[in-house]
């Protein structure tokens, strides 16, 4: 398919910068970090390898199961399909930014806790976020059928769906009461 | 992945002469384009971000018709006043498509770009007419279900168009606005996807380094009433085996201007004109619907494992008529 004749500088950021490497700013959880990377870095890859946040997963590495869903400007994105430069100037909330910082859980921690809404783990981070962004759009319903719709892209193979959706009512009566 | 070179211009003119200046790709949401070059399907040496573009405005023309950017996402147009309002069929459609997340991210261009399902196009390995012109298509005797078409395919490859979006803009009418190195210029919806024909490595109508700046919309028709029928595997977050977007008027009892089109049995969104001349001038019924959805699978082609989506897409179309017209043509029609 690449048959153009490559020319090392075309497209840098940088036209006299050799190396590819560019260097970008991501605001992760109200913290500002200055990152040098190469242009094909993706957000998921970003923020586990090079700022150490792990608890987004790497499932599919495709947009297909959700584990790497993190929240970017109030909306839930799969951060293995989104470049880290696309994410520049945004604010992106990963499962570390939920909880206050003197350790209070969000609601829907407390609710995934309370409702055992998981079992082995590994999909419960993009599922939490998910669920957060949820609940905080006015645009989906509530009811459980709208609730599952909105996080069908959310797979978990342990099969905790049930008690997943029990803790995101849970939280929403929560977070409503308050 | 690939390495590549990244460019974030900040006009459309400076986009287009970053994308002519190497092998280049547009990059909208990514979530095609990085899907495909993690496994290196895709192989841009340059990615030409077209974020910063601003073209990302749905706006009402003095025509009425309604110009969406090509940068607007797919939860943003779905959830749009005016689309919600005058193009049901179109907030349905997006909304059934992929999952929440990538809706969040995919946009109108990137969607009316996106590349198809099929397995063997995907895999890198096997013969693939698409991927590899020549080389034959793997999928005619292999394994041929969920992602193929039974209308427009050729002895070259049957892959099916897997958007839900262009399915709805097939049924409402729309232009889509190209800017390239030779200025500007408007393709019909209708003529933007290209069947696989003997050249199925050719998706679309789009010349070198153009741009997608817009898609309008044809401008709503008064009283029109309009849905969207998506048939899968699972209930949600699945490609079409088949789909339906519908528009008409009902005018002293009778359907007036219909417009059909299907998704996920045809490899490119499907206008059915055949069945909208059956409906056109008559009053709705199970029988008139009937005739309209065989007349759509006239000049079908089943393969080893897809024939079941002729009497499926068939169905598609009594349903989604049924659901439009108030008429119950099945139990379950929604
Ligand atoms: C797991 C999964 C499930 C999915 N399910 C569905 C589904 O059920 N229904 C459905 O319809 N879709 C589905 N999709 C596909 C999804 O809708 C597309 O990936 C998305 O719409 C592409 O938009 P994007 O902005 O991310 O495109 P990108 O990845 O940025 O671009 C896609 C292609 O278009 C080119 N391009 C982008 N914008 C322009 C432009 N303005 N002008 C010219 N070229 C351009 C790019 O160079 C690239 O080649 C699914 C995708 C995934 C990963
Ligand atoms: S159907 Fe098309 S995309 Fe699939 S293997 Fe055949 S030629 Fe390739
Ligand atoms: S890792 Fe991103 S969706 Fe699976
Ligand atoms: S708890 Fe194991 S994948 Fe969901």
């Amino acid at each position: 398919m690449a048959d153009a004749t490559l020319d090392a500088t075309v497209g840098h950021v940088d036209p006299d910068d050799t190396s590819s490497l560019q260097t970008i700013e991501l605001t992760v959880n109200g913290q500002t970090h200055t990152l040098t990377l190469e242009p094909n870095v993706v957000l998921l890859d970003a923020l586990r390898e090079r700022l150490n946040l792990t608890g987004a997963k790497k499932g599919c590495d495709h947009g297909q199961c959700g584990a790497c869903t993190v929240v970017i400007d109030g909306r839930a994105m799969n951060s293995c399909l989104l470049l880290a430069a696309l994410a520049e100037g945004q604010d992106i909330t990963t499962i570390e930014g939920l909880a206050d910082e003197d350790g209070t859980l969000h609601p829907i921690q407390q609710a995934f806790l309370e409702h055992d809404a998981y079992q082995c783990g590994y999909c419960t981070a993009g599922q939490m976020m998910m669920a957060t962004s949820i609940l905080n759009d006015k645009d989906i319903a509530k009811d459980p059928a709208s609730i599952k719709e909105a996080m069908s892209g959310n797979i978990c193979r342990c099969g905790a769906y049930k008690n997943i959706l029990d803790a995101v009512q849970s939280a929403h009566r929560t977070i409503e009461g308050a | 992945m690939r390495a590549f070179d990244y460019a974030r211009p900040g006009a459309v003119g400076a986009a287009i002469a970053a994308h002519a200046k190497a092998d280049s790709a547009y990059l909208a949401g990514g979530t095609t384009l990085l899907d495909l070059a993690k496994i290196d399907i895709m192989q841009p040496e340059q990615v030409v971000d077209i974020n910063g573009l601003g073209l990302d405005r749905i706006e009402r023309l003095e025509d009425g018709r309604v110009r969406v950017g090509a940068l607007v996402t797919n939860t943003a147009l779905a959830r749009h006043e005016l689309i919600e309002t005058h193009y049901p069929v179109l907030s349905q459609a997006l909304l059934s498509g992929a999952s929440t997340q990538l809706r969040n991210k995919a946009t109108t261009g990137g969607n009316v770009m996106q590349r198809v399902r099929c397995p063997y196009f995907r895999d890198g390995a096997s013969p693939c007419n698409k991927r590899e012109p020549g080389s034959g298509c793997s999928a005619i005797g292999g394994v041929n279900r969920e992602t193929f078409a039974v209308l427009g395919t050729s002895e070259q490859c049957i892959a099916a168009h897997p958007s839900d979006m262009c399915v709805a803009m097939a049924a409402i009418g729309a232009t889509v606005s190209v800017h390239g190195p030779k200025g500007t210029r408007e393709i019909d919806f209708g003529a933007f996807h290209l069947l696989p024909g003997s050249t199925p490595e050719r998706e679309h109508a789009l010349e070198p380094d153009e741009l997608i700046t817009h898609v309008t919309l044809n401008a709503p028709e008064r009283d029109a009433r309009s849905g969207y029928l998506k048939l899968r595997d699972r209930a949600s977050y699945q490609f079409a085996l088949a789909s339906c977007a519908a528009q008409l008027t009902l005018k002293g009892g009778v359907i007036r201007s219909p417009r059909i089109a299907l998704g996920g049995v045809a490899t490119k969104p499907w206008r059915a004109l055949e069945a909208e001349r059956i409906l056109e001038g008559k009053a709705p019924s199970k029988a008139l619907f009937e005739q309209a959805a065989k007349a759509a699978f006239k000049t079908a082609t089943a393969y080893e494992h897809n024939a079941f989506k002729i009497p499926l897409g068939q169905h598609a179309i009594i349903a989604e008529l049924g659901k439009l017209t108030g008429l119950a043509t099945t139990q379950e029609a929604s």
